[in-house]
Parts: structure tokens; C-alpha cells; sequence
């Protein structure tokens, strides 16, 4: 047996410079394929990251059907102290609340539907960078009275700073919430789908306005990294009762799930390629190395050598040059 | 009891454009330690011969029995296993594995027949002292010389224990002086282990040294003659 593995290693090195050439490029190959996949694998992260730092968060907190009805009938009301809670959770970054809701927002004769979302304006700046997208006027504060609107939706209503839009929807319990509100800020997002369907307010505001006092819809969640979303969506769903959802980005997002999964395929079909690539070129080596040596292997045939061990010995070299490389 | 026994030996090669007759209807006995050259002009059939002898090829018809075995009609696998244990091989040129040294060389043919380490080492040190390379035993094929490595080949031959060595012109590479140096080894092999040797040659000083001399012209049996050398050596 250690004889063969000796044959072997040392017909390898009877052509130095073609051992060590095969040996390299199944190295480079290697790192490169590691390399990509490693990319991709971090490309992933920081596109989720990218994206739940746009709106969702990693993970949101919902009152039970609150996802499916998107009513402010499925609200919440949390006490701080269950906010601090979701705080102190191990890799929690950020915890923010929102109270979101659908309604009518009209200026002149253009009436437009717009996502409504009352916010705490610094806590919603943490995680999603408002206040940079600011492009006009001025961010909100926790008391403001007035709206930020997205740009897009402030070109169709052609509404600008200091003008007065009426908003008109649905509150709390069935009830009507009507209020002509100031425009302070303008705030351009590079997504459409945000673009056109934006206005913020204070949270507070907001809770006044759809006579939902003290209530949000959303608890919105931010954590150092992605790698340690199931291990926080573990320890937040023990915080809250079956009364609650607890819902992760994946859920949130499932078209992003979607995207990643087909460049991941993608990515793994890439990777199949340049195996075959590598494994070609090992192939190729070792067809060399045993054409150069057919008269040699007539000799240890004639001799007594079974063919079976001369393959023996041939993929000892395959598999020796092979480890070299890697 | 012969040793080697053909009969009727008949080869064609009738893969080429034209069907070549290689050896025609040879009858030919040898018998134990003896120390055979098969001669003749190139051409005449020597390598297809011996070929036929150690198993390498198929006559087209006829028989050879070895140690009363019929080898004719052996399978490619027993037929290794059939050369392994009961012939040794040296031929023209490059006998030997150039990555192995001379001992790993000797050792190597026995380590296929599943000889132990210990004897295996032993005897590989035995036989290339007594082809006189005890002081090269650990050398690759390229540091010796072509008379050298045919040494290595020939101690290798007699490491599996064979029945009788086959050798396809072991000299044609060598000069004269190495050659007869060779060939004083071989017979000394030859008297001393009781080996059995047939090897072919053209080469008129070698024919010199064999005890009997087959000569072939046109693969057929042209004469067989037993030489004054073998009645020296006779004793
Ligand atoms: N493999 C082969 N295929 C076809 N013809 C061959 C083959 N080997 C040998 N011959 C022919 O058979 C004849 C005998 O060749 P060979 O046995 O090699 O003679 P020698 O060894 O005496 O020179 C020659 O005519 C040669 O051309
Ligand atoms: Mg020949």
C-alpha cells in the first residue's frame, strides 16, 4: 500500500513545474470559489440589510391578524415597559413604534390613497435615515402637528412647504378621522413604491387623529446582525402572548426571499461550473502524465502488474494533486 | 520434463494492410537451465517469439505449455498473475520505474506477489550485489548507466523467483564491453541460481556466449545448435 502512495507522489513530481501549475490554478480556483461565495453570502446580508433599513426592520410586532387586515382596528396598546423589554433583548439595536393606517389625502382637486404612518421621529431617523432624505422644509418632532410627505406623492398632489392637505380615512373603532394638516417636510425616497405613498406623522398626532389614544399597530425591530435573526425572534415571541404576531423580514418580505433565493441558484450554478472547470483541468493533467508513461506501464504490465492497480496508482496522483492545490 | 514446450507455433498479424507472417509453424523445447539465445536478422520473428513464450501475445494457432501448463488459452488476468509468478522479464530499454531506486525497483515486482518487507529488502540487497551494485542500491534509474540499469532489470527478473528469464535483446544498448559484462552476470546467474535464461540477439559477440543458438530467418526454426560453451560449462 505505501509503496503505490510513494509511486504516486513521486510520479507526480517527475514534471515539477506541470505539478505545480495544476496545483496553483486548482488553488486559485478554490479561493475564487470561496471568495464568490462568501461575497454573495455577505451581498445577502447587506441586501437585507439595505432593504429592512428602508422600512420593515428585521422583525415587527403586530397585535394578531394586524398583517393580514392592515386595520387600526388590529392594534395594540403597549405599555413602555414591554417596549424596554424588547429593548433589552440580546442584539436588539433598535425598537421603534408606529401606528399605520390607510387613508384619503387630497389638495385642489387631487385625491390621492397614501399610507399614513405616525412615528417617533427620532427613533424612526435611527433606523431608517428620515431625516437625510429631507429634502424641504423641516423633520418632525414628537410634537409636531404638520405631515412629511414623500415627494413623488407631493408632485401629483402639487402640494409644497407650508400648504394644507386634508386627510380623510377611517379611525379607531369605525370612527372618522378628518383633519387638514400643514405640509413641513418633503422627503424624496429612491423607491416608487415609497415614494408615491408617504406622509409621516408624530406618533402622537396621529394617535389623536384616528382617536386611537395610546395605540400603535407596528413595533418595529432593528438587530446588529442578520445572522441572529431566529435566535431574537425566539426571545421576542416569549415576550408576547398568542395574541400577538411576531413576524421576521423573510415573512415581511417575501419577494426578497424570493430574489436572493434565484441569485443564490444562480450563484450555485456558477460554482457547479467552475468545479467542472477544475475538475477538467486535473483530468487533463493526469491524462498527460499517464500518456507519457504508456510505455512504462507496458512494462509493469508485463511484469506482472494488474491493471487495476495501475489505475490505483493513477487516481492516487489525481487525488494527490488535487490536495496539493486545495 | 520440459520446461517450455511449443508447438506448432503459427502467428499472423492481420491487423496491418497487409497480413504479416510472423512466425510459421515452430517447434521448439527447452529445457531447464539452459541458456539460450534465439539470433536472427531483424525482422525474423525473435521479439514475436519470446513474446509468445512470456505470455505478452497470442500465437494465431498452435500450443505452449509451460511446466506441463497450457498457457493458450489463459484469460489477460491469469495471464498476469501467470507472468508474475513464473517469468522474468528484461528488455531492450527503460525496464526500469525512474521515480523508484534500483532496490525499490527489485522490491517492487515482489511486493506485487505480496512478499514480506523484511524478505523483500533482503533479497533485493542479494541480488544487486550479485550483479555487482551493491554500492548502487539506493540510486534512481537516471544516475546509473545503461549497463547498470540492465543489471537492475535482470535482478529484478530473478526477484520473483521465476521459472525461467525472458530477454529481448538485453544488450542492444550497450557497448561491447558492458554487454559481455551483462552477459557474464547472466551466466553466472545462469550456474549459480540454476536460471533458466532465453534471450534474443543479433549481435554476433553475444550469439558467442550462449550455450544453445536457435536461429530464426523468416519465423521459422533455420537451425539449433548446441555451442563448445555449453560443454564447457557442463560439469
Ligand atoms: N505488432 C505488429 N503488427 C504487425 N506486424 C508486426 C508486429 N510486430 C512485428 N511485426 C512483424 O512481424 C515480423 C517479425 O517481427 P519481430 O518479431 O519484431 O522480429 P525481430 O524481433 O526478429 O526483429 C516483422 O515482419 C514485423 O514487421
Ligand atoms: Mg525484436
Amino acid at each position: 500500500m505505501k509503496t503505490y502512495f510513494l509511486l504516486a507522489w513521486r510520479n507526480l513530481w517527475r514534471n515539477k513545474r506541470r505539478t505545480l501549475i495544476a496545483s496553483a490554478s486548482i488553488f486559485f480556483a478554490v479561493i475564487f470559489a470561496l471568495l464568490m461565495r462568501s461575497m454573495q453570502e455577505g451581498s445577502y446580508d447587506y441586501m437585507v440589510d439595505a432593504s429592512v433599513s428602508m422600512y420593515t426592520g428585521y422583525i415587527q410586532v403586530h397585535a394578531k391578524e394586524y398583517w393580514d387586515k392592515r386595520s387600526i382596528d388590529k392594534s395594540m396598546e403597549l405599555s413602555q415597559t414591554r417596549i424596554g423589554k424588547i429593548d433589552s433583548v440580546k442584539h436588539v439595536t433598535l425598537v421603534t413604534p408606529r401606528l399605520e393606517s390607510f387613508s384619503l389625502i387630497s389638495y385642489g382637486n387631487v385625491t390621492k390613497v397614501a399610507s399614513i404612518v405616525g412615528i417617533h421621529p427620532e427613533l424612526e431617523n435611527k433606523m431608517t435615515d428620515l431625516k437625510s432624505k429631507l429634502i424641504s422644509g423641516k423633520y418632525l418632532t414628537e410634537k409636531s402637528r404638520g405631515v412629511m410627505i414623500a415627494k413623488g406623492l407631493a408632485t401629483v398632489l402639487k402640494v409644497g412647504i407650508g400648504d394644507s392637505v386634508v386627510l380623510y380615512g377611517q379611525g379607531y373603532h369605525g370612527v372618522t378621522a378628518a383633519a387638514q394638516v400643514e405640509v413641513e417636510g418633503i422627503i424624496n425616497f429612491t423607491l416608487p413604491a415609497l415614494n408615491k405613498t408617504m406622509v409621516y406623522l408624530s406618533l402622537d398626532y396621529s394617535q389623536w387623529l384616528y382617536a386611537a389614544p395610546n395605540r400603535v399597530t407596528t413595533i418595529s425591530i432593528m438587530i446588529d446582525e442578520a445572522k441572529k435573526i431566529n435566535e431574537v425572534h425566539v426571545a421576542v415571541r416569549k415576550l408576547f402572548d398568542e395574541k400577538y404576531e411576531v413576524m421576521m423580514w423573510s415573512e415581511l418580505m417575501p419577494e426578497l426571499v424570493q430574489s436572493i433565493e434565484i441569485d443564490n441558484a444562480g450563484g450555485i450554478i456558477m460554482l457547479g461550473i467552475l468545479y467542472v472547470v477544475i475538475g477538467f483541468g486535473i483530468f487533463g493533467t493526469v491524462m498527460m502524465m499517464t500518456a507519457e508513461k504508456t510505455r512504462e506501464f507496458g512494462i509493469l504490465i508485463s511484469i506482472g502488474m494488474k491493471k487495476w492497480r495501475l489505475s490505483y496508482v493513477s487516481f492516487l496522483e489525481s487525488l494527490f494533486l488535487s490536495f496539493i492545490g486545495v | 520434463m520440459a520446461l517450455i514446450e511449443l508447438k506448432k507455433i503459427t502467428k499472423i498479424y492481420d491487423d496491418t494492410a497487409v497480413p504479416v507472417q510472423a512466425l510459421k509453424d515452430v517447434d521448439l523445447i527447452i529445457e531447464k537451465e539452459e541458456f539460450t539465445a534465439i539470433v536472427g536478422p531483424s525482422g525474423s520473428g525473435k521479439t514475436t517469439l519470446l513474446n509468445i513464450i512470456g505470455g505478452l501475445d497470442k500465437p494465431t494457432s498452435g500450443n505452449i505449455i509451460i511446466d506441463e501448463t497450457d498457457i493458450s488459452t489463459f484469460k489477460t488476468d491469469q495471464m498476469i498473475d501467470f507472468r508474475l509468478h513464473n517469468i522474468g522479464f528484461v528488455f531492450q530499454a527503460y525496464n526500469l520505474i525512474p521515480v523508484f531506486t534500483a532496490k525499490e525497483n527489485v522490491e517492487f515486482i515482489m511486493l506485487l506477489q505480496g512478499v514480506e518487507k523484511e524478505e523483500r529488502e533482503r533479497t533485493a540487497v542479494e541480488l544487486l550485489t550479485a550483479v555487482d551494485l551493491s554500492d548502487r542500491i539506493n540510486s534512481k534509474p537516471t544516475e546509473l548507466s545503461g549497463g547498470q540499469q540492465q543489471r537492475v532489470a535482470v535482478a529484478r527478473a530473478l526477484a520473483s523467483k521465476p521459472s525461467f528469464v525472458l530477454a529481448d535483446e538485453p544488450t542492444a544498448n550497450l557497448d561491447s564491453v558492458t554487454a559481455n559484462n551483462l552477459l557474464d552476470i547472466m551466466e553466472k546467474l545462469n550456474k549459480e541460481h540454476k536460471m533458466t535464461f532465453i534471450f534474443s540477439t543479433h549481435d554476433a559477440r553475444v550469439i558467442k556466449r550462449a550455450h544453445r543458438v536457435v536461429t530464426l530467418r523468416d519465423g521459422a526454426i533455420e537451425s539449433d545448435v548446441i555451442t563448445d560453451n555449453a560443454m564447457a560449462n557442463a560439469n
